[in-house]
């Protein structure tokens, strides 16, 4: 059986207990999506300030368990500042690294394997782990899945 | 509690773990099951009870001539008659309805009753501590009929609040009421609140899914008109569930479901529906189930319902006792405090550690609890929580398994430290 050790890295602990990027922006200007995990209840709010195609700023409300808390504190901080573009690109790397695929459009595909550096994927490979945890995968892919509604409303 | 006036010998639980194969896990690892109230282990009687049918007398009920087919149809209807008499129904071959589990015995319920008996702005009252089983039915109702639903509210004791039951109740068709949260815990006072309904002309539906596979029951005490409950909470196996209901009003309602078994006549033009409980059981039946569910009955009665509860209380009673003390102020507990108006179910949070957390360390220490919502979405919003995790037992538990609870909390306890 993988330890909690697996799980429950540092990085994870400290983003848990110290949340980066948490609160609210008025809307609008930012946009925002609300997401949940029907597992568990969890709810968290993605806030969002694009300017053109790139993410100014971001900010995450909401309760949630250590690897649904840490990972969205974790997916703000790779995220801000990024272009759209390269949103995307770290979006199928993540995706690819719990197993699952999605494009932006909302589609699972088959698992699709990315090829991608460590350090493309910085602090997020904290939640490498996570995979073995099956359960959980829901919970690290909750705040990746509720940033990529709230561009879609946006296109919409 | 026992008939002959004696102190209720405990149940031997030592013994009673040897007929659950689950506890012999294939790595020799120890499992501290705390999960029964989601569904419950089966014990060796129930499963050898299929497996004999299906290998020695499996053929279609209540259609072929043959011998075969004749003994699995008596072991079918006997399952029925064992099930009604468990929960003392007055005339178990016709109000004993089998269905897939106590979500469908609801959904059969809601459904029947919207056709002919419920109507627009019709009241059903239910609680704010339903187990979406015993919601999501009627709010479809609500969406295609418009009945109107009233609520009886949760104190913050996790106790129904009664101050204005009459104002709640007045003029309801139907009160739908769980006989015993899944997430508090809470044993509601179904009889004296059927009677209130009763004298509004109401039809009284319980959901008795968390309470028949603990507590001695009987439907004429209770006072209720239906009760649905679930075979897998009771030591039986999963797809299977009851519908008990009062014959008048069976006869009264029209058939959930169309199809082979519930018809006496079918022409071109139209049918003729079966008589109870046929009726109401379309298509070939979970029969290995019902007769799996029998066994299970049979293994509860010769253990004594009453035995069982007392069991259960004092489980209760330690695990409070432990949790609190060990915990003191970095976990709240919730539902009634007197554990006389509880099942055996202790839902807590613990401080600034998520359930989904605290349930993921435990599973590392084979202890295995339910972390989330408990499909009681409006409990939580009222508790002011997104999910709380919850211990639950049965018959097979025993101190050690919260000797083993509390370990592996102080461990989560100093890993989120
Ligand atoms: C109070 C209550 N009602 C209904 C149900 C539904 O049981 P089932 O899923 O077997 O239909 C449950 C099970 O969780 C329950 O706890």
């Amino acid at each position: 059986m993988p330890g909690l050790e697996d799980l429950y890295r540092e990085i994870i602990l400290d983003h848990y207990k110290n949340p980066r990027n948490e609160g609210e922006f008025p809307t609008p200007p930012a946009i925002k999506a609300e997401g949940h995990n029907p597992l568990c209840g969890d709810e968290l709010t993605v806030y969002v300030i694009l300017e053109g195609s790139v993410i100014k700023d971001i900010r995450i409300a909401g309760q949630g368990c250590s690897i649904s808390r840490s990972s969205a504190s974790l997916m703000s901080v790779a995220v801000k500042g990024k272009t759209l573009q390269e949103v995307d690109r770290l979006l199928s790397i993540f995706k690819s690294m719990m197993s699952i695929s999605t494009n932006t459009s909302g589609e699972t595909e088959a698992v699709d394997p990315v090829e991608y550096s460590e350090r493309e994927l910085g602090e997020l490979i904290a939640l490498q782990g996570v995979v073995k945890f099956p359960v959980r995968i829901k919970c690290a892919t909750l705040s990746w899945n509720t940033l990529v509604q709230a561009l879609e409303d946006r296109a919409s | 509690m026992n008939t002959h006036g004696l102190e209720a010998k405990p149940l031997n639980v030592s013994d009673i773990r040897k007929d659950f194969p689950i506890f012999s896990q294939p790595d020799g690892k120890s499992l501290y099951f705390l999960d029964s109230a989601a569904s419950s282990q089966k014990p060796l009687q129930v499963l050898n009870a299929m497996d004999n049918y299906y290998c020695t007398t499996h053929a279609n009920v209540h259609r072929g001539v043959y011998r075969l087919a004749e003994q699995a149809t008596e072991l079918y209807e006997s399952a029925r008659g064992k099930i009604g008499r468990f929960i003392g129904a007055p005339n178990p071959s016709r109000e004993i309805i089998f269905t897939k589990n106590a979500t469908e015995s609801i959904n059969l319920l809601s459904n029947s009753l919207s056709r002919g008996t419920l109507k627009r702005g019709d009241v059903v009252v239910l609680t704010e501590m339903e187990h979406h089983a015993n919601l999501v039915p009627w709010l479809i109702a609500k969406e295609q009929l418009g009945i109107e639903i009233r609520y009886i509210m949760v104190d913050e004791n996790g106790y129904l609040n009664l101050d204005n039951i009459d104002e709640v109740l007045r003029n309801a068709k139907i009160l739908s009421i769980t006989l015993a949260s899944n997430v508090l815990g809470t044993i509601n006072p179904v009889s004296q609140l059927a009677e209130l309904a009763h004298k509004n002309g109401a039809i009284v539906i319980g959901d008795g899914a968390q309470f028949v596979p603990h507590v001695a029951t009987n439907v004429t005490a209770l006072g209720v008109d239906f009760l649905a409950f679930t075979g897998h909470k009771m030591l039986g196996p999963t797809g299977i569930g009851i519908l008990w209901g009062k014959s008048a009003l069976l006869d009264s309602l029209p058939p959930f479901m169309g199809g082979g078994d519930m018809i006496t006549d079918v022409t071109l033009d139209g049918f003729s529906p079966n008589e109870l409980p046929w009726k109401f059981e379309a298509g070939t039946p979970p029969i290995a189930e019902a007769i799996g569910l029998g066994a299970a009955i049979d293994y509860l009665e010769n253990l004594g319902m009453d035995r069982i509860r007392e069991h259960e209380l004092e489980l209760l009673s330690y695990g409070i006792e432990m949790l609190e003390s060990n915990f003191g102020e970095n976990i709240t507990i919730h539902g009634p405090r007197n554990i006389n108006d509880r099942g055996g179910v202790i839902s807590f949070d613990f401080k600034d550690i998520h359930p989904h957390d605290i349930s993921q360390i435990l599973d590392q220490s084979g202890v295995c609890v339910r972390a989330g919502h408990h499909c009681a979405k409006p409990l939580m919003r009222h508790l002011g929580v997104a999910a709380t995790a919850r211990a639950s037992f049965h018959i097979y538990n025993e101190q050690s398994d919260i000797d083993a609870l509390i370990d592996a909390l102080a461990k989560a306890q100093a890993f989120f430290g």
